[in-house]
Parts: structure tokens; C-alpha cells; sequence
């Protein structure tokens, strides 16, 4: 009802006054109600809620203060050395992190080739917006260049056909990251989609197969791993022939996030009654049909946050990559600090190492909860 | 089956080809150099991503004598746990990361060490406030200390042998002790003294702090290589020595041509290759040296731009000065 509507059936007496009963309804009294009343009832109800809401308010009081002052009142943005930024101002040095942005982003890769990296960056958005969105038109066309991305990727980075050769040595950064987190998240999934049917399998040698891989990589750290695949792989390779360090770090990274990835999902698959098999069996269905149209779309629906867990780990695993030599953001971050001219200067790397981490991390857990919420059809 | 043959052939051939770095890395093009992830005055990266310091530039020195190209050098950044594997693994063809000579390392990890390039000791940073003028009197102090390194080790000898206790504060890195030594969480902070140096220049009052006088331990740090390659040893061993002898003789980068045209000192003549054939020997050219000391200058140059006391490090040559200035550093002869 429109407020004008109302207006036209009050019945007003000469006075200004009302009829009896014909007085519109008057909004609760403040005193009971609106935000000077929750702030009342909760923050100052008893003594005990006054002292707590008063120290609460002093502690961050403070510490957004001193966040403020640090981070950005009394923070450089300019300067050649922390000596400038000193002269400046005493809080945070950002002239540091603008200085070295581009080793940050691209590690040693070469200046003028840079543009490929941009692009495979950019590339890599389109490849990821028609897996994520359901809804999109020409959805598979979207879904088949997101297939074909990983080669294109891997063309504009590595060079060959026309482009310039780069040595894989010369990833670093966040690009390294992005590069090993991606591929990992890219292969673990499918992988332990496999993984997981196959333990279930009725046929023995399959089922052996499956959980002794499982079972081998949950049992061994990454990083052993990640010295297996630098060491030990050289020994099984003819001498002389040059199997690129980052692609076996790349292997090996995903076969450990799909060994976690299968166990996820068969938390999954546990999960659906045996009644769905048997439906799916009754509509005469073979085994792939019906994992297809029947048991894994719904598995797959519960796994979601464990399966969104894995990748948030296996993305932060990333960093690892120390071991086999490679300098990846948070390594680029400490060969930067110990030139003399910036040294000291930990505390402003290690924040914006953790705010690349925290944003790549929090947008992968949103997206998974819109799409819990866009797959909630249960009761 | 073929396969199977194929693959153990070559892993055996894999295991037998431990000699031959020499060719690799000309075959190559390209010397793999192992350093610091980040050491001050040691190795680290520049702005536009170029390792720089006292170890990056041996590298290059070393690069220059083989592939005759200083500037052809992969890094290899590694930790104090990854160095022997990548080593040993041949990601890498020489280790130059501050790496101590010990007689484990040496004799049962099977490394070949070659000539130490720099002379360090580890010593205790404190706060002249602290009033304490000899680390034998730390009794009872806290100190900050990085877990599994030599240093860990020395640090109990020294107290043990002196008699007197400490509370270890146990860190990981030179980055984090720097933090927990300014927030005062341990009263001394103790590692190579270069490194304490290198870190107190970045306080922001270094004139309150001092090093001890007293330095507990010998760290020989110099470059490494895989056992069983003495080839490839002598190469390293005589580059590191044309360094020294370079500042002995007075080579530098900017004459070291004009003193090989000059025939005046035949010791001279011999290691840049006016006469004789040295390098030869060695496997390389005759002009070997003469390029070494093009490429980064002579150990005093290289030590003078990257540590030295006109650097934010501001080392003195100490130990590492040459055996006629009271120093250490030694290069048998050229002949």
C-alpha cells in the first residue's frame, strides 16, 4: 500500500486531531527499538557488557590506528632505498613493493616477452568463466577453448611455433604460482575423479591400483616429493636427455593434490544412498552413464567444500617450490630483501605475499559458496 | 623389453657419467651456478631481477674462464638443506653459497671442497646498553639462534667450554633473528660475523649495538663441487686462485690486457697466457684467466663492490686480505 492511498481514508477532525480509532499506526518508540536500542540491550546491558564493549572499542581503537598510521598515514610510496623511505615517513616502505612489482609478477622472465605473460593471464580468465558459470551462452564452445587453454598457455609461456623460446628457469613469482596452482587445480580434479571410482571398482587389479597410489602420495609430504621429482627422476632419464625441472614439479604436484582430491570425492560417493545406484541401474544405464548422469553430479555437489579445500591448499602449496630451486613470490620477496639497499624490510613483503595469497584464496572459497547455494536443490 | 634395457643402460650410464662436467656445461653454454636464496653482500637480486653480490660475481668469474661469457649463468637459488641435493642431482655444477669446509662434508657427504674464498667466524651482535664487553660474560643471556646450521653447534661448544649457560632462541631465518634481536626476545644474537655485519647495518641505530671481540668458530666458505670430478675441481680450484693472484700481481679489469701484452713478469705472462699454455691443461683456452679477471675484476675487486667497507655491509678484509698483508688468502704459483 502506497503511503498517498493511506492519506486519503484518514478521517480528520476539524481540531487537526483523529476520530477515535481512525489514529495511524506511530513507529515504536526509540527507546525499544532501531539501532540506539540494540546498541543498548547489547553492547551496554550490564555493567559487565559496558566494561566489555568499552575495551573492545579501546582494543581496536587502537590497533586500527596503529594499522592506519603504519599502513598508510606514516607509510613511503616513493624512494630508491628504505634509507628514502626512512627520510620520508617511519611506517610501512611500499616504495619497496612498487620497486620490485615486476620481478614479483614475473619473476625472470624476459622483459620484452612479458606481453605473453599478460596475455596467458588474461586468456586465463576467459578459459575459467564458462566452467564457472553455468548460465553462460555458447557455453560449449567456452568449454572447449577452456580445454584447449592449457596448450595455448603453455605455447605463449614456453615459446616454439614463432615465439621466442624462454627456459622454464626463468618463471618466477606470482606467475610461477599461478602457473603451478592452475595446472595443479586444472589436472587434480579430473584425476581424482578417476581415482575414486577406481577404488570403488569391483574389479581387483583396478581397485589395488587406485588405493596404493592413494594411499602412497597421502603417506609421503609434498615436499619429499618435490626432491624426488628433482633428484631421483634423473637417474630414470637417458643422460644427456632434458626433462624440464618445472614439468616434473608440475606432475608432481598434481598427482599429490589428486591423491587428496579422491579421497574428498569418495567422501562423496559414500555419501549417496545405494538407492541412486540401484535408480540409476533400473533405468538400464551402463556404468558410465550412470556415473555421469546419476552418482557424481550429486557427489560431486557434496564434495564441493572439501574438494575447494584441496585446491586452497594445494595453492598455498605452491610456495614449495623453493626446493628445487625456482624462486616463486614469497622467494623472490627474500632474495629481494637481502640487497642491503631494501634490507629489513620483511614485514611489508610478507604483507603483500599474504594479501596475493588471501585474495587468490578467499575469491576460490566465495565462488564455491554461490555455487553450494545455486545447487542447493535438497529439502 | 628393449625398454627396460634401454632405461637400465641408462640409469648405469646416468651413474658413470660423473666426470665430464666440463664438457657438459660447454655443451651447454651455460654454467649452473648454485647460490643464496638472499645473503646481503652475497647474493641477491637487483631490480630488474639481475643476482648480484660477492658469490654471483665468483660465478660469473667462473662462467667467463669456461663458457667465456660472464653473463652466461643460470642461478640456482637454493637453502642450506637444498644446496647438496641440487648438487648432487647435477641441476647445479658448482655450489658458491657460503658453504663451510668441514671435515663431514668433505670426507662423508663427498663433496669436493675447493679454495676458501671467504674467511668467516661467528661472533655475537648485542646492545651496548647490555654493558657486556666479552661473550664470556653472556652468562645466562637469551640468544637468538638459527636450528640446523653449524652455528647451532658451535654455540654450545663455546658455552660448554666456557662454563657458563644461555637460553636458546630458536629462529629460521636471518630476516626473523633480525626482528626477534630488535624486539629485544633474546639479548644476543649470534651467526657468521659477516652476517652480523650485514645486518646491523640495516638498523636503524647501529651505533648501539656491538659486536664481540671474540669469534668462536672457523667458516671457511668457498665453492663446492661433486666428488669424483677433478677435472672440473682444477678448473674451479685455479680460477678461484687467477682471482687472488689477479690482486697480488696487480691485474685488474681495466689493465689486465695491457698487462698481458706486457712481457716484463713471466708469472704474469704464464696465467694470462702470453706464454705457455696453461690453459690448456686445464682443458680451456689459453686466454682463460685473462678473461676471469675481464669479467668481474680481481678478488679485491670483487670483495671491495660487494662487502667491502665503502658497501652498506662494510667488511674489512681481515682474514681474507692476501698472505703479504697479513691475511689468509694464498695462491700457489702459476708455472
Amino acid at each position: 500500500m502506497t503511503p498517498g492511498k493511506e492519506e486519503k481514508t484518514l478521517a480528520v477532525t476539524e481540531g487537526g486531531g483523529y476520530l477515535p480509532g481512525t489514529h495511524p499506526d506511530l513507529p515504536p518508540p526509540s527507546s525499544v527499538h532501531g539501532p540506539i536500542h540494540w546498541i543498548r540491550v547489547n553492547l551496554f546491558g550490564s555493567v559487565t557488557d559496558t566494561a566489555l564493549t568499552l575495551l573492545a572499542v579501546y582494543f581496536l581503537y587502537s590497533a586500527i590506528t596503529f594499522l592506519a598510521g603504519w599502513m598508510f598515514i606514516n607509510a613511503a610510496f616513493t624512494g630508491e632505498s628504505r634509507n628514502d623511505c626512512r627520510a620520508v615517513a617511519d611506517g610501512a616502505c611500499w616504495a619497496f613493493i612498487g620497486n620490485r612489482l615486476s620481478l614479483f609478477i614475473y619473476g625472470f622472465y624476459p622483459e620484452p616477452e612479458r606481453w605473453r605473460v599478460d596475455l596467458s593471464f588474461v586468456l586465463l580468465i576467459l578459459a575459467i568463466v564458462p566452467v564457472l558459470y553455468e548460465d553462460m551462452p555458447q557455453r560449449g564452445k567456452g568449454l572447449a577453448y577452456s580445454c584447449l587453454y592449457p596448450l595455448i598457455a603453455a605455447w605463449l609461456l614456453v615459446g616454439g611455433f614463432g615465439l621466442e623460446k624462454v627456459s622454464t628457469d626463468q618463471f618466477g613469482g606470482l606467475m610461477l604460482n599461478v602457473v603451478i596452482g592452475v595446472t595443479g587445480i586444472a589436472f587434480s580434479l579430473p584425476i581424482g575423479i578417476v581415482l575414486a571410482l577406481g577404488r570403488q571398482s569391483q574389479l581387483p587389479i583396478v581397485r589395488i591400483l587406485c588405493v596404493s597410489f592413494i594411499e602412497i602420495i597421502r603417506g609421503v609430504p609434498l615436499i619429499t616429493l618435490l626432491f624426488v621429482a628433482a633428484v631421483m627422476l634423473s637417474y630414470f632419464v637417458p643422460p644427456g636427455t632434458d626433462f624440464d625441472l618445472l614439468v616434473r614439479m608440475l606432475i608432481m604436484v598434481t598427482l599429490f593434490a589428486s591423491g587428496y582430491m579422491a579421497e574428498v570425492i569418495r567422501g562423496g560417493l559414500q555419501a549417496i544412498p545405494n538407492g541412486q545406484y540401484e535408480a540409476a541401474d533400473a533405468m538400464g544405464l551402463k556404468y558410465w552413464q550412470s556415473m555421469r548422469l546419476v552418482v557424481l553430479p550429486q557427489a560431486l555437489k557434496i564434495s564441493i567444500p572439501g574438494i575447494v579445500n584441496t585446491f586452497i591448499a594445494l595453492y598455498k602449496d605452491t610456495t614449495l617450490v623453493i626446493v628445487i630451486g625456482r624462486l616463486d613470490i614469497l622467494g623472490i620477496g627474500n632474495s629481494s630483501l637481502a640487497d642491503t639497499k631494501w634490507q629489513g624490510l620483511s614485514t611489508e613483503v610478507y604483507i603483500f605475499v599474504a594479501l596475493f595469497f588471501f585474495f587468490s584464496c578467499f575469491s576460490m572459497s566465495r565462488y564455491s559458496l554461490w555455487l553450494e547455494k545455486k545447487l542447493h536443490t535438497g529439502h | 623389453m628393449r625398454i627396460i634395457i634401454s632405461l637400465f643402460a641408462a640409469f648405469f650410464m646416468a651413474s658413470a657419467a660423473n666426470a665430464g662436467t666440463l664438457e657438459d656445461v660447454k655443451k651447454r653454454g651455460v654454467l649452473n651456478c648454485i647460490v643464496n636464496t638472499g645473503l646481503p653482500g652475497f647474493s641477491y637480486t637487483d631490480k630488474t631481477g639481475r643476482w648480484k653480490g660477492f658469490d654471483a660475481d665468483m660465478c660469473r668469474s667462473l662462467a667467463a674462464a669456461v663458457v667465456g661469457d660472464g653473463e652466461k649463468v643460470k642461478f640456482i637459488p637454493a637453502t642450506g638443506k637444498t644446496r647438496f641435493t641440487l648438487l648432487n642431482s647435477k641441476e647445479g655444477d658448482v655450489i658458491f653459497r657460503n658453504t663451510t669446509w668441514t671435515f663431514v662434508r668433505d670426507v662423508d657427504v663427498k663433496l669436493t671442497f675447493l679454495p676458501t674464498t671467504y674467511y668467516d667466524g661467528q661472533g655475537f651482535i648485542i646492545r651496548k646498553s647490555k654493558g657486556v664487553k666479552s661473550a664470556k660474560e653472556l652468562d645466562g643471556a637469551t640468544v637468538c639462534i638459527q636450528t640446523g646450521t653449524t652455528t647451532e653447534l658451535n654455540l654450545a661448544d663455546f658455552f660448554r667450554a666456557n662454563k657458563i649457560s644461555y637460553k636458546p632462541v630458536p629462529i629460521e631465518s636471518n630476516e626473523e633473528a633480525r626482528k626477534n634481536y630488535l624486539a629485544d626476545r633474546c639479548d644476543t644474537y649470534t651467526t657468521d660475523a659477516s652476517g652480523l655485519a650485514a645486518t646491523r647495518a640495516t638498523f636503524d641505530k647501529p651505533g648501539d649495538h656491538m659486536i664481540l671481540p671474540e669469534i668462536i668458530s672457523k667458516e671457511p666458505l668457498g665453492p663446492v663441487v661433486r666428488h669424483g670430478d677433478d677435472q672440473w675441481a682444477d678448473i674451479v680450484r685455479w680460477t678461484v686462485y687467477a682471482l687472488i693472484a689477479a690482486e697480488q700481481h696487480g691485474i685488474t679489469a681495466g689493465n689486465v690486457d695491457k698487462m698481458a701484452m706486457d712481457k716484463s713478469n713471466p708469472n704474469v705472462s704464464r696465467m694470462l697466457g702470453s706464454e705457455g699454455n696453461l690453459g690448456g691443461m686445464l682443458g680451456l683456452d689459453k686466454e682463460w684467466a685473462k678473461r676471469v679477471i675481464k669479467a668481474q675484476g680481481n678478488y679485491a675487486e670483487i670483495f671491495e663492490r660487494n662487502v667491502g667497507l665503502k658497501t652498506p655491509v662494510g667488511l674489512s678484509r681481515g682474514l681474507n686480505a692476501l698472505y703479504t698483508k697479513g691475511g689468509l688468502q694464498y695462491s700457489p704459483p702459476f708455472r
